[in-house]
């Protein structure tokens, strides 16, 4: 059985192309899964796959309450749609198709919408999806995944595919450094540590790893050792490993390309408030809509950079318990 | 014909006893869908009650999840469940759920927010088609379906994909939650509009056992085109003081006084 080629560390990649590159991979060696597209393979990376694997798409046109809730009719055949659109159109406009004909039926769906954060850059306010986690994981039995790199997104397609019921997966469009090795495994619900530290817990997720961990490199060269963890999994939480982080480190920042409210870190603030609450500081939009501009301009403006997550760690570690 | 006159009468008195039981329900939409739901249960669709979940049976969808009490009595006389059971509708601790859930056996889809179930059917259908099973789709739209941009989207998509496996039935009672629907939102004229969009379209009248009975043989006769069947109907068909009673559509409680009078109105 053939893979896909991994990328190396530090390569520069789009997890849309990453997307593309695991959907193609698996379309010749799987036969449970369909595409389901609403005209938008090209931006959301799915366009090699629709090239190679015509026959395995399902086309809706511009209609995604449509294509939405259709999916939750086709899963109940027994081949899984695998559909895919904007986030803003998937988790937003088609909200409710999602929670009632997908997710309250418990269907075996698979959600993949790329233009989340203001990582989608130029595009702008109405492409940029701040609020999609927020009202995709209110829903009940809703798995969330968000992988960090292209290198995981290669493994997290087919872990989503495997796992049954509805997962929704939000999909980074501009590149993005590789920080993850071929050979590391994926597992939905599990996080992965990936620096030790016990001063402060940095808990980032998709784009927002990358720069937790350079925000760690430049803390440690102030004497701050900051743990890092890779939240791939928004929904169900990894509790051992957050309880751990909680317990050991005191103080924890969370960091997303979302928007604070309803997000990552209110996840991971709704589990320690009722097991072991720590000083928590949220680095991610403060409840305002995006703009137009290029992402690192945009991460600037809206507080996402690695000096955003240091200063919050900072300040988070100032409020730990004597 | 008899007997199926005599099923669509035993729907009306068990969608009725559920309701006059739950103190709540949709007695219009129930009464008003009865006569279609015993063609379909009882001629048209492939099931098989000792297997609800078998992959290849019918697929049947109530868009208009209101009407439930009228579903869940086709599927008691069916043999999915006891008859008994639906005086249990919307209680705590029973399974009957007020609108359409599909851990109740026989039931293939959740509705009750209008304007999903087209899409599930076609998506269903569709699945038929990729997975080359035989099974064919039915949806069965109300008036209030028929205003949802949703159902349009599905009405589009199925059109353009050919999907002749799927059939939808528009129980058109022309009455909806406050009012006319020709008032509240006019979606007519319907057989041009879907004409247009690739459908076949047949009119009949929603209560006639024989009119239904060749809509759908000739919607399973199609090759390359869904099927639609604009079913005239009477809201709250059957019994005299609910017919056409817009303050019939929804949570009515039912005196015991108007029970007994619907049963006795049933019985004729």
């Amino acid at each position: 059985m053939e893979g896909p080629t991994y990328w190396k560390i530090g390569d520069q990649i789009s997890l849309r192309d990453a997307f593309g590159r695991a959907l193609t991979s698996l379309g010749s060696i799987r036969d449970d899964f369909v595409l389901f597209d609403a005209d938008v393979a090209g931006g959301t990376g799915a366009k090699p796959f629709v090239q190679a694997f015509p026959e395995k798409v399902v086309q809706f046109g511009i209609a995604e309450q449509n294509m939405m809730a259709a999916a939750g009719g086709f899963a109940d055949t027994g081949i899984i749609p695998v559909v895919t659109t904007f986030a803003a159109f998937g988790t937003m406009r088609a909200h409710e198709q999602f929670r009632t004909a997908i997710a309250y039926p418990g269907r075996n769906v698979k959600l993949c919408c790329s233009h989340i954060g203001v990582d989608v850059g130029p595009d702008g306010p109405t492409a940029q999806m701040l609020e999609d986690l927020a009202t995709i994981r209110a829903v009940p039995g809703v798995t969330v995944v968000v992988p960090a790199d292209a290198n995981q997104m290669l493994q997290a397609l087919p872990a989503i595919l495997d796992h049954p019921g509805p997962v929704y997966m939000r999909i980074g469009r501009s590149p993005a450094p590789v920080i993850t090795p071929a050979d590391s495994s994926f597992n939905i619900g599990k996080a992965s540590r990936l620096r030790g530290g016990n001063d402060v817990t940095l808990i980032a997720t998709g784009v927002m790893v990358a720069r937790a961990l350079a925000a760690a490199e430049n803390l440690a060269s102030d004497g701050i050792e900051a743990r890092v963890i890779n939240l791939s999994t928004i929904k169900p939480l990894d509790k051992e490993e957050l309880l751990q982080a909680a317990i050991e480190t005191g103080a924890l920042v969370t960091a997303e390309d979302h928007s604070v409210l309803g997000g990552m870190g209110s996840a991971v603030a709704e589990f320690l408030a009722e097991t072991h609450p720590v000083p928590i500081s949220f680095v991610g939009v403060r409840d305002r809509f995006g703009k137009s501009g290029e992402p690192e301009e945009l991460a600037r403006l809206f507080g996402l950079t690695a000096e955003d997550i240091q200063k919050a760690a900072k300040s988070v570690i100032v409020r730990k318990k004597a | 014909m008899n007997d199926l006159r005599e099923l669509a009468r035993k729907i009306r008195v068990l969608a009725i006893e559920a309701i006059y039981c739950a103190r709540s329900g949709h007695p219009g939409g129930s009464l008003s869908a009865a006569d279609i739901l015993g063609v379909l249960y009882f001629e048209e669709l492939r099931v098989d009650p000792t297997q609800p979940r078998w992959i290849d049976r019918d697929r049947f969808i109530l868009s208009k999840g209101h009407a439930c009490p009228a579903l869940y009595a086709a599927l008691a006389l069916k043999g999915f469940f006891p008859a008994e059971d639906v005086r249990s509708l919307r209680k705590i601790d029973h399974y009957l759920e007020g609108h359409p859930d599909v851990k109740i056996p026989g039931v293939d889809a959740p509705s009750g927010s209008l304007g999903m179930g087209l899409s599930q059917g076609l998506g269903m259908a569709l699945g038929a088609r990729y997975g080359k099973r035989s099974f064919r789709t039915y949806v069965l739209l109300g008036d209030g379906d028929m205003q949802e941009g949703n159902t349009w989207e599905a009405f589009m998509a199925a059109g353009h994909h050919k999907v002749a496996s799927l059939t939808a039935i528009l129980d058109y009672n022309g009455l909806q939650g406050e009012d006319l629907v020709t008032k509240q939102m006019n979606y007519n004229p319907i057989a041009e509009k879907l004409t247009a969009f690739g459908w076949n379209v047949q009119e009949v009248d929603g209560h006639n056992i024989d009119q239904l009975r060749a809509a759908l043989a000739a919607a399973r006769s199609e090759c390359d085109r869904p099927s639609f069947i604009l079913a005239r109907t009477v809201k709250g068909k059957g019994v005299e003081f609910m017919e056409n009673q817009q303050v019939w559509h929804g949570s009515s409680t039912l005196t015991n006084e108007q029970y007994q009078q619907s049963l006795k109105g049933l019985e004729a």
